[in-house]
């Protein structure tokens, strides 16, 4: 779960971490009054989780509350790669004499938080570390003892040579990764990191990312999800105990466990057809989850056809069956349906759907086959 | 032959009273692994389906029944005590299935465990299984067969999809190994391949892989330099939009790293057969074997 630039920075402050002042708003006269009481040039931020806000025209200097309004209006009637821009953080025009790049990942390979720090900030990062990765210190943390004060030092001195720069920013690496083991956080982002024409240091943006699974325990956290920012068919399934994420083909695809539901949409993709989501009813075999699914589905206007493939193993083909014949029972499903499964009661399944008179299929290749050419006819 | 576990396996199930555990641990009896216990905190003393016996604690299973591997299902947020525990008392092989356990509880597990000479496989994975001799964790057994090539994957019903044209085209299996969907997990294919190498009864070996991180592409370089048996390998999320979290919580494109291009290209260097879909694994093999 990604957090909002806003909630970010206000987790970080509450670690303790030299933020500049700022605050959220949903409407012009909301930032107006922000820009008012904060006096002084603004810089306005639209708040969705994707990147390229300021080439989408997302982030906007004003010089005055009037102008902070003007901008605020054009913002927040923006639409960024297909998100509605709702909130926008108003913050002072910061000056700025160094930028610097700061970050926590969870890093696979160590299995470890890793530090990544750079002077060279302010920048895209995974820019610096394709072309000079030399300019980039990385220090993997030994969770059982945290970040040790050498290390935060050694950190510190990556960046700055004056020393109380160096003590400045070691204590933020520290107040960094306390934040990051509290939050449950699998990304931990300061850019940038800046120095003051006056020598302090600031964090000036922050991106933090939430471990999902975290939320179960973490209804502090859990709170601050925004399904305003979320396609609403992707809150519907999740709320539903399923995983959804919509794409851009034709192709509807229900699949029980993710990689299968992977190897389904390259599937579909290698036989011409484009996926129109990627799918996964899990691992129980509820059939309400299918019933979910086929109205979440049905509800995407661009499907033009939907492939059901399922191998039973938990999952019982019968209740994947019975999921489908309710679901056809209780609202219209206008496109062409492919069933393909195997498994688990699967002579059940078939006798449950023959019964309504539909078929299925028990290989993989020929079922998408079949739905691929399906959803072409209906193009 | 086969990896990790066989005839000798004396399984505890973590987790055995519990809905999940109840009905897998009935299925690995009836496919004969050697369920010599279960543990569920206050049902000591009770007995699981009039033949096992159920402790207190993982120590006592340990103690009473010289118990080699466990397998656990336990929720999530109960997952890595069950873990710590089970290292604890001794247990080398530890299969852990359950989904969404926080990656940061894992960071912690790892080193625990590396002190205590054990073997996590997992979590997040759907186990192992050694066809005719032991099947730990939720593999269908009905879908495998005894034979020569060992398969090592990230995921679960993929897994089925391949080892059921592996089986319906007859070639069995040595060992079928999952080793889960999280981005921290105790087995890599690394061990797993090296495992496969040294097995006499294992003749080939087939990969499945997916987007996010870089352990097959680590994987690839180390089967160019020490895998002598024929390799085969697959990937899904070709069509995986990136930053988006693909079901597993470790199936994740980030930035431009981890894609399912990248993967294919790695293999392709390494010398291993790329199956572009599930079903070409059994022609890739016949022509290598």
């Amino acid at each position: 779960m990604n957090l909002h630039e806003y909630q970010a920075r206000a987790l970080l402050r509450h670690a303790g971490i030299p933020v500049p002042d700022g605050d959220v708003a949903d409407t012009p006269a909301g930032v107006e009054a922000i820009a008012r009481r904060l006096g002084g040039g603004v810089v306005v931020k639209a708040q969705v989780h994707t990147g390229g806000r300021g080439k989408a025209g997302g982030v906007k200097l004003a010089a005055d509350p009037a102008e902070a309004r003007r901008v605020a209006e054009q913002i927040l009637a923006l639409t960024i790669k297909g998100l509605p821009v709702r909130k926008v953080l108003v913050a002072p025009v910061a000056e700025i004499a160094s930028e610097s790049y700061v970050g926590i990942i969870l890093d696979r390979e160590t299995q470890r938080p890793v530090f990544m720090v750079s002077a060279a900030g302010g920048v895209d990062i995974e820019e610096v570390a394709a072309t000079t990765p030399e300019k980039i210190v990385k220090l993997a943390v030994d969770p059982r003892y945290g970040l040790l004060p050498h290390e935060a030092t050694t950190l510190g001195f990556a960046l700055y040579r004056d020393v109380k720069q160096v003590r400045a920013a070691a204590r933020i690496m520290e107040q960094l990764y306390r934040a990051f083991m509290e939050s449950g956080a699998t990304l931990a982002e300061i850019n940038p990191l800046v120095t003051t024409p006056a020598g302090e240091v600031v964090a000036l943006d922050a991106k933090i990312s939430i471990d999902d699974n975290e939320l179960e325990r973490r209804p502090d956290l859990a709170a601050l999800r925004d399904p305003t920012a979320e396609a609403p068919s992707e809150v519907q399934a999740r709320e539903a105990g399923l995983t959804f994420i919509k794409l851009d083909g034709n192709v509807g695809c229900v699949v029980n466990g993710a990689g299968l539901s992977m190897a389904t949409m390259d599937l579909v993709k290698y036989y011409g057809g484009e996926p129109a989501n990627f799918l996964d009813i899990g691992g129980s075999s509820n059939p309400e989850k299918v019933v979910n699914a086929l109205r979440i589905i049905t509800a995407d206007p661009s499907v033009r056809a939907i492939l059901f493939n399922i191998f039973g193993g938990i999952t019982r083909t019968d209740d994947v069956a019975n999921g489908i014949v309710a679901a056809m029972q209780r609202f219209p499903v206008p496109v062409p349906i492919v069933i393909r499964l195997t498994g688990t009661n699967e002579r059940e399944a078939v006798r449950i759907l023959e019964a309504v008179g539909m078929t299925a299929l028990n290989d993989m290749d020929e079922a998408v086959q079949q739905v691929v050419a399906l959803a072409k006819e209906a193009a | 032959m086969s990896i990790f576990i066989g005839h000798d396996t004396r399984l505890v199930v973590q987790g055995i009273t519990g809905r999940d555990g109840s009905f897998h641990a009935k299925q690995m009896l009836e496919y004969g692994t050697g369920v010599v216990a279960g543990v569920t905190p206050g049902k000591g003393g009770q007995t699981f389906e009039g033949r096992v016996p159920v402790f207190d604690t993982v120590a006592a299973a340990v103690r009473a029944t010289g118990a080699n591997a466990t397998v656990i299902y336990v929720p999530p947020m109960l997952a890595a005590g069950a873990i710590y525990e089970a290292a604890d008392a001794g247990i080398p092989f530890i299969v852990c299935i359950t989904e969404g356990i926080p990656v940061l509880d894992m960071t912690r597990v790892m080193p625990y465990l590396r002190e205590r000479g054990a073997r996590l496989l997992g979590p997040n994975c759907p186990g192992l299984i050694s066809p005719g001799q032991s099947k730990v964790g939720i593999i269908p057994g009905n879908i495998c067969a005894p034979g020569r090539i060992g398969l090592v994957s990230r995921s679960g019903t993929l897994t089925y999809e391949v080892v059921n044209q592996l089986t319906r085209h007859g070639m069995g299996q040595s060992t079928c190994v999952g080793i889960g969907g999280d981005p921290i997990i105790g087995t890599d294919f690394i061990a797993c391949l090296s495992a496969f190498q040294a097995d006499p009864a294992t003749d080939a070996i087939v990969m499945i892989g997916e987007i996010g991180g870089t352990d097959e592409q680590k994987a690839a370089e180390w089967v160019k330099a020490h895998v002598t048996k024929p390799v085969v390998g697959f990937i899904a999320g070709q069509t995986a939009p990136p930053g988006r979290r693909m079901g597993h919580a470790g199936a994740i494109i980030s930035g431009s790293s981890g894609t399912a291009a990248e993967k294919m290209a790695a293999f392709e260097a390494a010398g291993i057969g790329v199956m572009r879909r599930p079903a070409e694994v059994v022609e890739l093999l016949r022509a290598r074997l």
